[in-house]
């Protein structure tokens, strides 16, 4: 493995049941930096996160996270590569029968046999890193979308991990809300000296933040580069991607049968 | 439909066999989560302390009704005197750790399952997974613990207030002579009837927990699959304790 990657994947292969996701993915992520993995719905972005963390078991080819190859690793061995990276989920994934404090604790305390002063004082900390200091008392459901995933990254935060994931971070966020998870991403990455992942399908505001992107379509990885790179891709689909055209090589229709025929003919088999 | 009945078959069987080592795990993880009495208490007062009244206000009026039959059928035999003995002896051994079992099932049962259930939905189990934190020790364990180490005394409580249910009914209400109650109660039954009861409450607790548990830790992450995980754990509990139930006096009476 390349000591400049923290992350390496080679000639993955994934299938749920008989439909295939990955088909033989290569993707490397570099230490330090931000790593945008991009692509239309339903590629496969989070599946490769759980495939990347071991929640997910590949049907062929390696994952090396960190010097540890994955496939080598058994329970415990997993849970202690884990210990390394840091996951905000999309909904935040908080604890809801703790509130905000307890919830950044929850690691260091299961982890560690550490005072109660000084759990007080790294909490605290991470929650005023993402500016949720004063919410250290509210409950899980009193958080806004925004806020909720702030508290997650603080909690993510809370063991320094050296790799940090973001699933999604921006869906259903205001434009107030994104502006701080995107500059968190980058100032976290900066300030902690980590490397990050973020699977996101907005453009405009992953290549704001991104060093080198990756999108993903059928399986493999149809372009990587800089953001720039990407925006200026001679690759249609990479355009259409790029650029939110409706239709392309990724069509706006889901296949269906001839549409006159199916006006016209009878509405046997036809659900609706 | 052989080929349905097979497929079936050997799908029970799966799930019969995941069942199996699940079981197995909580039973190996649970000495470390004792080590850890927080835990543990938290499930005992979610699952036992708050079923507390239910339990009370059934088992009140179970050992009435207890009452009133008993006494209603023993006066035409002018045996109203064996009152208390009979009251004890179908509380004890059957009354008490079967309906007390139902009723865990369909207050505390449900309460597990849906928790876990939502706790997969909203992704809460993957982020332990992903603290490098084993969510089978951390909300399994202490959840099965909890229900498994409440249910004998749920048992108890249920048996001696029904009792109580059965005297206010037999003795003030009816006639029944009170030192008759005691007495041929005590005469009657025997330790071995008492531990039949505890045993049943034993191996009742632990399916009940366990049925909750693994339908709550397996449910589709869905609204509808954690209602489907709600629905199945109280089926499949009452099921399971009845057929226990069976087996166990089975046992007991041969």
């Amino acid at each position: 493995m390349d000591s400049e990657n923290i992350i390496e994947i080679e000639e993955l292969h994934y299938a749920r049941g008989a439909r295939p996701i990955f088909s033989g993915l290569n993707l490397a992520v570099k230490r330090g930096e931000v790593t945008a993995i991009m692509g239309p719905s339903g590629t496969g972005k989070t599946t490769l996160l759980r495939l990347i963390t071991g929640q997910l078991v590949p049907d062929r080819g390696r994952i090396c996270v960190d010097g540890d190859w994955l496939s080598e690793l058994n329970r415990s061995g997993l849970y202690d590569m884990r210990r390394k990276i840091g996951m905000l989920f999309q909904n935040g994934a908080l604890l809801t029968d703790m509130n905000v404090f307890e919830n950044v604790a929850f690691p260091l305390r299961e982890h560690f046999d550490l005072p109660r002063r000084l759990i007080r004082h790294l909490v605290l900390t991470k929650l005023h890193a993402v500016g949720l200091r004063g919410a250290a008392n509210m409950q899980p459901a009193e958080l806004s979308g925004g806020m909720a995933r702030r508290v997650a990254l603080a909690r993510a935060m809370a063991t320094d991990p050296s790799i940090l994931i973001y699933d999604e971070p921006f869906v259903g966020l205001d434009p107030i809300s994104m502006g701080v998870i995107v500059r968190l991403v980058r100032r976290m990455n900066d300030a902690l000296n980590i490397s990050s992942i973020v699977v996101s399908h907005d453009v405009q505001e992953i290549s704001s933040v991104a060093d080198r992107s990756y999108l993903i379509s059928d399986g493999k990885v149809a372009a990587s580069g800089s953001p720039d790179e990407l925006t200026n891709a001679p690759s249609d689909l990479v355009r259409q991607f790029m650029h939110g055209m409706a239709d392309g090589p990724v069509p706006f229709h889901f296949p269906a049968p001839d549409y006159a025929s199916q006006l016209l003919g009878s509405n046997k088999g036809d659900k609706s | 439909m052989i080929r349905d009945l097979t497929e079936a078959l050997g799908g029970f069987l799966r799930t019969f066999g995941a069942l199996q080592l699940f079981f197995m795990r909580l039973l190996a993880e649970s000495p470390r989560v004792l080590m850890r009495p927080r835990l543990v208490s938290k499930q005992i007062f979610n699952t036992g302390a708050l079923s507390l009244v239910l339990i009370m206000v059934c088992g009140f009026f179970v050992g009435a009704v207890i009452g009133l039959q008993g006494f209603s059928n023993l006066s035409t035999f002018a045996s109203e005197d064996l009152l208390g003995f009979l009251s004890a002896m179908a509380l004890i051994k059957e009354m008490g750790p079967v309906i007390t079992a139902l009723l865990f099932a369909g207050r505390a049962g449900t309460a597990l399952a849906s928790e876990i259930g939502l706790m997969r939905t909203t992704d809460q189990l993957s982020a332990m997974e992903m603290m490098a934190i084993d969510p089978v020790v951390r909300v399994a364990v202490p959840r099965f613990l909890g229900g498994a180490l409440s249910m004998p005394f749920l048992v108890a409580i249920f048996t001696s207030v029904g009792i109580l249910g059965a005297y206010v009914v037999g003795v003030p209400l009816m006639g029944v002579d009170s030192g008759a109650f005691w007495a041929q109660m005590q005469d009657g039954v025997a330790p071995a009837d008492v531990y039949e009861g505890i045993i049943k409450s034993i191996v009742f607790g632990v399916a009940a927990s366990l049925i909750a548990v693994w339908e709550g830790y397996n449910a589709i992450p869905t609204a509808e699959g954690v209602g489907r995980a709600t629905t199945r754990t109280v089926v499949i509990t009452a099921v399971t304790v009845l057929i226990f139930d069976f087996m166990i006096t089975a046992v007991a009476i041969s």
